[in-house]
This record gives C-alpha cells, structure tokens and sequence, in this order.
C-alpha cells in the first residue's frame, strides 16, 4: 500500500507543524503555572494571552469574552448547562435542532431530566432549519436558541446572521457549536449577533482536547468546571498552556489563509463530486449544493452499506467516514442523514469524505477511481442492487 | 477492529452469486437495519453440492455469510440445519461483540433456504418447525461495552 490519502478532516486534523513549533517550549520549558507569581509563569501567562487575542480576533470579539476549555464537547456543554441553569428563574425552554452534534443534543437530553422543554428543530432536505419555523418556536419561557455553525456530517452551513437577528430580536440568547465552521468560514460574532461560540482546536490544524467559549460581555452563565479562579473565575483548573499556545497559532493560521485555502478546498470538493457523479448510478449528494464547507463532501451509495465502503477504502489507504449504523455502534443510522429525510436503507450507505489543504487533485481523483470500483464490487454481491438490475 | 479471518472474507468472499434453480432460497434481516443476507442451495440426495450468497450489510456480514457458505458446501442437510452462528464466528477468529448479530443472520439464512427447500420438496428437516427468525431482537444481542 502506498500512501494514505486522509480525507477525514471533519474527524479530526494532523497539528501544522508551524503550530507545533509554537507549543513545544511549552512543555519542558516555559513550563511554570500561570497562576504563580515567578518569572517564569510570566511566560506561561503571556501565552495564554497571545492565544487569547489571536482567537478574540479571528471571531471579532474583544480578549475578555475568550474563555479556554477542554475542547468543543466541554464548551458546548458548558454554554448550554451554563445558560440553562443561571436562567431557570427566567424560564425552562431551550430551542435546538435535530442535527446537532451529540455534544449539543445529549446536553439537552439531559436538561429534559432535570425540568428543562428542548424544541428540536426539523430542517429541510439539505439540513437548513426554517427561520420562521424558529421564529414560532419561541415562547416566553425560551432562554436559549442553540444551533450548529456548520453540519459536521453533511456541511450545510446554517444562516447563522438571521438567526441572531430572530434572536436578538426576542431577547433570547444565542449559543452557536462552531467546531466545524472555525477556520473554514468568516465569523462575526457582533455582526452575527452571536451570544455564545463554541470552537475546538483539533478540527483547524490544531491540538486535541483544547477548545474555548466565546461569551459576550455581560452574559451571566454559571461555570461547568468549579474550582480554581483561572480564566476569571468561570472555568477552574491549571491552564493546557501549550494547547492553548497552539489554537491560537493555528486559529491565526486558518484565517490569515482563509480565501486561499478555501478557494482550493472548493475547487477540489467540485471536483470530487463532479467525479462521482460522472462515475457512478445511483448516489445523492447530502447536504446544502451551495451552504456547505469548504472541504465537505457526503454522499449516499444506494444498495450498499457505508462500513463496507470504509473498509474497502481502508485496504486502499483511503480514510473517511460513514453515518452507517454499522460505524456508530448503534441499530440506526445517523440522526443527521435522517432528519434530512434519508430512509434508512439509504442513509445506511453514507460516505464522508472531508477534504484538507494537503489533498490534490490527484489524490481526488484517485479516490474518485478507486470508489467506482468498490462500489461496482459491494453492489454485485448486494440483494438489493440485484432486483434494480431486473433480476429475480 | 476485525481478525486477518474477517478481512480475508470481506475482501474476497467465496461463493459470491446466485443458483438459478436454486432448492432453497432463503432471504433473511432487512435493508432498514443495514443487513440482508440472500442464500441459494443446491441440493442433490442429502448432500448439499453447492451454495452461494448475496449480501447487503458492514464488512462482518459479508465475511459471515461467505464463511456460512464454506462451512455448509459439501455437508449434508442436517450438518447445515445444525450449524450455529458461533461456529461461524468460531470460524473467523471471532467477531466484534457488537457484530455478532451477523453471525446469528448468516445462520439463519441457511435455516430459511432449508425451511423453503423443505416446502418445495417435500422433505422433512429435524428441528426445522423450532426456527423462529426474531429480526426485530437480533441486535439486542448481549454486547460488551
Ligand atoms: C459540530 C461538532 N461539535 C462538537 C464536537 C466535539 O468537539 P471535541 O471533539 O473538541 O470535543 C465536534 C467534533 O467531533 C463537532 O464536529
């Protein structure tokens, strides 16, 4: 086998080596805990505070509503359970959507045990929620709209500006998961009317299990993780010093690179729908045709099943992902690929391929070829694909 | 994930195909869960001489279904009437506990190709009649975490 060829990118990211540099003296030499008061954790806090800046930055926010965390689970929780439980005086409704990572919507099941009422958004075929759908969602219990930047499965990239108008607009806070859209699209959180953000380092070039809330100035959230007076008071515990170094490089990277990044990503995502479409009967592009990231590309392969796929693609070097149920260890498939209308049998036969700035045309292409293949092998020995073909 | 077994049988599965007039045709699991074995027997006296399958489902349902197939070719009808999904599993260096339901379906797709080689022929299978296919519990399998 030659190569791997990883397009898994919505998985997770390789760390930029430009980012590693940053955080290595972190470790063993500047090691010292910010909250001393030596020279050395000098170092450690002026770190922090580049890091600070370089995200408040990429967000359009100021330093101070920046709040470092383990990662996007962390601050999704933290958002959801923060807002929620400061505000259960003010009301108990919580309005969310049906394709929200599990970060988001297993926060909010556990919310519906602890008295909260979780609306949960249908969307459209391409997975866009309806504004007016939100609008009427609101009643005066509502304190939290919370709905994802950028579907980690099949890309859609919700209107994320209206939203924060209809929010603005009926006093009702605005939490954002934004993993999958930090560093592929520009953000505005003031322009946006965003309230709360959520971002994850792992997913833009950067390391795992660092993350941070965006929290705009004068929101009252109760803390997730008490403890320590790091990060002013609102998340405890001894700062990831070289975690945090590193998503500030890599956010810095994302964004001082953004149009031309972007521009190769989508020029290599046409390209491998093109391909697919070009090569092979009976597939469905998931997801928004035009409101999608940059680098994803989801497609369903009727009449075989996704794991299969992977393995196949594995044995090729080539690295992806599948809503199967067969992948997800659990009976159905993925909620995303049901809640944009998918049956089952379909949605069983789910591929994501989520491009990075590594990838080629070559590579695209490659993988391309090497699916026509798969495909024609899983569906000769398919059932299903059998009685499409007129036999018995 | 899966053994050296399973791959092996995923990427080169034996007794791929159909029989045309099969003895036996057995189709069992269904496309909403992700599983659909399809078994074709020939059977000659006792011996069943020949078996192929179709598969839709994940990588252990294909090597399970292509092992089934190994392990029956050849045998006689009670042999494959007593085959269990264990054997089958036994036979690819074990499965994932949460894929062992793939075996149980390619066992049950061999008993559902005897049940309809017994209608059409009119031959009697021992413990036949006790088959009950329970799709609906197949993946309430016990599943280690
Ligand atoms: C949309 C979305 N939200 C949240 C997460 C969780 O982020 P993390 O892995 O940093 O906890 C992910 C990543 O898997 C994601 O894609």
């Amino acid at each position: 086998m030659g190569k791997m060829i990883y397009m898994d990118h919505s998985a997770t990211t390789p760390v930029k080596k430009e980012v590693l540099d940053e955080m290595l003296p972190y470790f063993s030499e500047y090691y010292g805990n910010p909250s001393s008061i030596y020279q050395l954790s000098n170092q450690s806090k002026i770190a922090i505070d580049t890091a600070r800046q370089r995200v408040a930055k990429a967000l359009g926010a100021k330093k101070t509503e920046i709040y470092f965390t383990g990662g996007g689970s962390e601050s999704d929780n933290w958002a959801i359970k923060g807002v929620a439980f400061k505000n259960f005086d003010e009301g108990n409704h919580i309005i969310t959507t049906k394709i929200e990572h599990h970060a988001v919507l297993h926060t909010c099941e556990y919310l519906e045990t602890k008295g909260f009422e979780v609306t949960y958004l249908e969307v459209d075929e391409y997975g866009m929620i309806n504004l007016e759908d939100l609008e009427n969602a609101i009643k005066d219990t509502t304190i939290l709209i919370s709905i994802m930047f950028a579907n980690n499965e099949i890309g859609t990239i919700q209107p994320i500006k209206e939203i924060g108008a209809i929010a603005k607009k009926h006093g009702v806070l605005f939490h954002t998961d934004a993993v999958q859209a930090v560093g592929s699209v520009e953000i505005d959180v003031k322009d946006m009317n965003i309230d709360l953000l959520s971002l994850s380092a792992h997913k833009l070039y950067g390391p795992k299990g660092v993350g941070a809330l965006y929290i705009r100035q004068g929101i009252k959230i109760d803390p997730l993780i008490t403890g320590g007076a790091q990060e002013r008071n609102k998340r405890a515990g001894t700062e990831n010093i070289a975690g945090i170094v590193g998503l500030g490089k890599a956010i810095e990277l994302a964004y001082d690179n953004l149009n031309e990044n972007n521009s190769k990503l989508i020029s290599l995502r046409e390209r491998l729908i093109k391909n697919i479409y070009e090569k092979i009967d009976y597939v469905r592009l998931n997801g928004h045709p035009s409101e999608r990231l940059p680098g994803n590309v989801n497609f369903c392969f009727q009449f075989i099943e996704g794991e299969a796929l992977l393995l196949s693609l594995d044995m090729m070097g080539i690295a992806g992902s599948s809503g199967s149920a067969c992948t997800s260890g659990s009976l159905d498939p993925s909620h995303v690929l049901l809640a944009i209308g998918l049956p089952h049998e379909i949605a069983h036969g789910s591929l994501r391929l989520s491009l990075g700035t590594a990838n080629t045309e070559e590579e695209v292409d490659y993988v391309a070829d090497s699916l026509v293949g798969i495909v024609d092998r899983l569906r000769k020995m398919s059932p299903l694909y059998e009685k499409v073909q007129g036999g018995n | 994930m899966y053994s050296e077994k399973v791959m092996e049988h995923f990427m080169q599965p034996k007794n791929v195909g159909e029989i045309e007039n099969a003895d036996g045709i057995g189709e069992v699991g269904n496309a909403k869960c992700g599983d659909i074995m399809k078994m074709y027997l020939k059977i000659e006296g006792e011996v069943i001489t020949d078996v192929k399958f179709k598969t839709f489902g994940c990588g252990s349902a294909i090597a399970s279904s292509s092992m089934a197939t190994e392990l029956i070719k050849g045998k006689t009808v009670t042999e494959a009437m007593n085959l269990t999904n264990k054997a089958v599993a036994d036979a690819l260096d074990g499965l994932p506990p949460v894929k062992m339901h793939c075996s149980v379906l390619a066992e049950q797709a061999i008993k559902s190709a005897l049940i309809d080689y017994s209608h059409k022929s009119g031959v009697k299978i021992e413990g036949l009649e006790d088959v009950d296919f329970d799709d609906e519990h197949l993946h309430d399998l016990p599943e280690e975490d």
